[in-house]
């Protein structure tokens, strides 16, 4: 789960990490509210999960109530590449004398924890590993042995950043990682961490992803509403805990395996087609979560075929069957569905399609040959759809 | 020969008495896999169709002198599972378990390096390892493999193994062994380890190696087949038109600004010298070409 801004800064307020006073406001009688309270010059900052938000114009520096209300009120509403803002986080502005940026992520090649300090902070990291790699001191940390402050506080040295920095660096790096590993942060970002002209370091920015699969340690955790849906099939899917990505295009896609799936939307386009959507129904494929994915795919209005492509292996293919046909008797499904089922147990799974083949549920032998069926019934559905409406499948369910 | 297995290698299945331990350990027996005993703390004693389960590994290693652990139990008991197999001196852990805290990995791969560096992990997250008719550890179909090589197949995502698994046996082509790596951040097992071994193994004549988005396993596994690999290898890459920014499903399937895109790694594949197919079929098509003209 990636967090807003405003819920990293609150995150790394948990492990001392130093951030601005600030507040969260929805409306501009709210931002004005926050900025009266943590006192003036402030930053107005929209609170959306894409980067250049500085270059949409979504961060603006407020010196007294008029120029909160004015930036407040441009900022809430605005399209930041799809991304309509409608939180702000309004903090004390900071004096700056120097922009770092300091990480932690997981090499996955080296299997061990990796620190980044840079005294290159302030703009993109990709493009500071581009043109100066060696602008970045990097340190790997055993999970065995953590981080030990001297290390921390050598980091800090080895990437140049200012004498007086780094001592509070040294510090703001053993909690940043303490928040990383205790917190069960996939990534934590701090760009830019600051050094202050009193000679203060604190976080001016925070990124923050969190591990899904620790969340059975983070009780917590249920009060972070990420909110990060822009799209209302997504927020569905979710709801109903299905892994799913809404696409473009016109084929639904369900599977079992993020691999599968990745595959099954690459065949798709491969024969000429184009998938409305990424959805793994991972190993818990029974008549529920079926039935789950077959709705939140039907009430895709753009979705004119279905494509269902099974490799059971921990997942029994005769399950899968039962599922569709459950699901097919619970929700009205507007598109027809190909289906594609091997493995464990699939020649039972195929005996309990056949019972039920029609023009709705139609079989097919390979991955192949269903994904060109499927994008061949799309394509053909969608050139009716534009005739009228009693032949607009989806528009048709009441 | 097969790699890491073999019709020899006697299994504890750590969770045996749970329903997929159950499921899958009587799957794995049936197909012929020597499931000598299981594991289920507190149900010390009992059995499962016959398979003696004990308390601890330990008692299981002890009494039947175990080779490998098929580790099917919850994430929270995973990474314990995965330490008390390696204590016990067990040489080959798989596991299948699915959703366990990249920390936890983390710790675990950090555990058996520094101290249990005989013990070989195969997951978590994975569907297991098949080396057909002589022993399948895991969740895969048994059925889909076909014995004989010459053919060996890694693979870091699941349903995608047995899709390998089928488009070969289709053509009648059979595997020496298939192992499933996962998905996760931290595979105890990586690419360059399986290919290094099916490099060493003699019946292995080729390799399948099916890669996806995210990570830079795949750009490592094309250095080692650039510099080391004299075997032919096919590759495929899922996640060609996935979209940057958006995890497909696997913790590590994802692509962020230029890196571990789809396009990158079958770039370095094909200049490492790899077969690069546009899907899993044409996968198994350019090894039928390759297979015939190894005669």
């Amino acid at each position: 789960m990636d967090l807003f801004e405003y819920q990293g800064k609150q995150y790394f307020a948990r492990y001392g990490i130093p951030i601005s006073a600030g507040e969260v406001a929805d409306t501009v009688e709210e931002a004005v509210a926050a900025a009266e309270r943590v006192g003036y010059p402030v930053v107005v900052k929209a609170q959306v999960q894409v980067g250049g938000r500085g270059k949409a114009g979504g961060v603006k520096l407020a010196a007294d109530r008029g120029e909160v209300e004015l930036h407040a009120g441009n900022i809430l509403g605005l399209d930041i590449k799809g991304h309509v803002v409608r939180r702000l986080w309004i903090e004390h502005a900071t004096d700056i004398e120097q922009e770092y940026y300091a990480s932690f992520t997981l090499d996955r090649a080296a299997k061990l924890h990796l620190a980044m300090v840079s005294a290159r902070g302030g703009i993109d990291i990709e493009q500071v590993a581009e043109e100066d790699p060696g602008a970045i001191a990097r340190r790997h940390v055993n999970p065995l042995d953590g981080l030990a402050r001297d290390d921390a506080r050598a980091l800090a040295e080895e990437a140049g950043l200012d004498p007086r920095a780094l001592d509070g660096a040294a510090d703001v790096l053993v909690n940043l990682y303490r928040c990383y590993v205790e917190g069960d942060a996939d990534l934590v970002e701090i760009n830019p961490l600051v050094l202050t002209p009193d000679g203060r370091v604190h976080a001016l920015d925070a990124k923050v992803t969190l591990d899904d699969d620790a969340a059975f340690r983070h009780p917590e955790w249920a009060e972070l509403d990420a909110g990060g849906e822009t799209d209302a099939r997504e927020a569905m899917a979710k709801q109903r805990g299905l892994n799913y990505i809404g696409l473009d295009g016109t084929v639904g896609i369900i599977a079992n395996g993020a691999g599968l799936a990745m595959s099954t939307v690459d065949v798709v386009n491969q024969v000429g087609g184009s998938p409305a959507n990424f959805l793994d129904i991972g190993g818990g494929a029974n008549a529920d979560v079926m039935a789950s994915a077959l709705e939140v795919i039907n009430s895709d209005q753009k979705v004119r075929a279905i494509l269902v492509n099974i490799f059971g292996g921990i997942v029994r293919c005769d399950e899968v069957a039962r599922g569709i046909l459950t699901a097919l008797d619970r929700v009205e499904i507007s598109s027809p569905i190909v289906l594609r089922l091997d493995g464990t147990n699939a020649g039972e799974a195929r005996e309990i399609i056949a019972g039920r083949a029609s023009d709705q549920v139609i079989s097919e032998a390979t991955m192949l040959s269903a994904a060109r069926r499927a994008v061949e019934l799309a394509a053909a559905r969608e050139g009716h759809a534009g005739d009228g409406p009693a032949n607009g499948a989806n528009g048709a369910r009441a | 020969m097969s790699i890491f297995v073999d019709e020899h290698t006697k299994v504890a299945v750590q969770g045996l008495t749970g329903s997929q331990g159950r499921f899958h350990g009587l799957r794995n027996r049936d197909y012929g896999t020597k499931v000598v005993a299981g594991v289920t703390p507190g149900k010390g004693g009992s059995d499962v169709e016959g398979i003696p389960v004990y308390d601890s590994v330990a008692e299981a290693v002890a009494a039947h002198g175990v080779d490998a652990t098929f580790v099917t139990v919850p994430p929270k008991g995973a990474p314990g599972a995965i330490i008390e197999a390696a204590e016990a001196g067990v040489e080959l852990v798989v596991c299948i378990t699915e959703h366990i805290p990249a920390k936890d990995e983390a710790l675990v791969a950090a555990r058996l390096r520094r101290d249990f560096p005989g013990t070989r992990l195969i997951g978590p997250n994975c569907p297991g390892i098949i080396s057909p008719g002589k022993c399948n550890i895991g969740i895969t179909s048994g059925d889909i493999a076909l014995p004989g090589g010459p053919v060996g197949i890694v693979s870091r995502s699941g349903t995608l193994t047995y899709q390998a698994l089928h488009e070969l046996s289709q053509q009648g082509i059979g595997q020496t062994t298939c192992v499933g790596i996962g998905g996760d951040p931290v595979p105890g097992t990586t690419f360059v380890d399986v290919l290094e071994a099916f490099e060493a193994d003699p019946e292995t004549r080729a390799v399948m190696m099916i890669g996806e988005i995210g990570g830079e396993a795949e750009e490592l596994a094309a250095e080692f087949i650039k510099t080391k690999m004299s075997k032919p290898v096919v590759c495929y890459i899922a996640g060609q038109t996935a979209p940057p920014g958006r995890k497909m499903g696997h913790a590590g399937a994802i692509v962020s600004g230029s890196k571990g895109t789809a396009k990158a790694k079958m770039e370095a594949l094909e200049a490492a010298g790899a077969r690069v197919a546009k899907n899993p079929t044409e996968a198994g098509e350019l090894m039928v070409e390759i297979v015939r003209s190894l005669g």
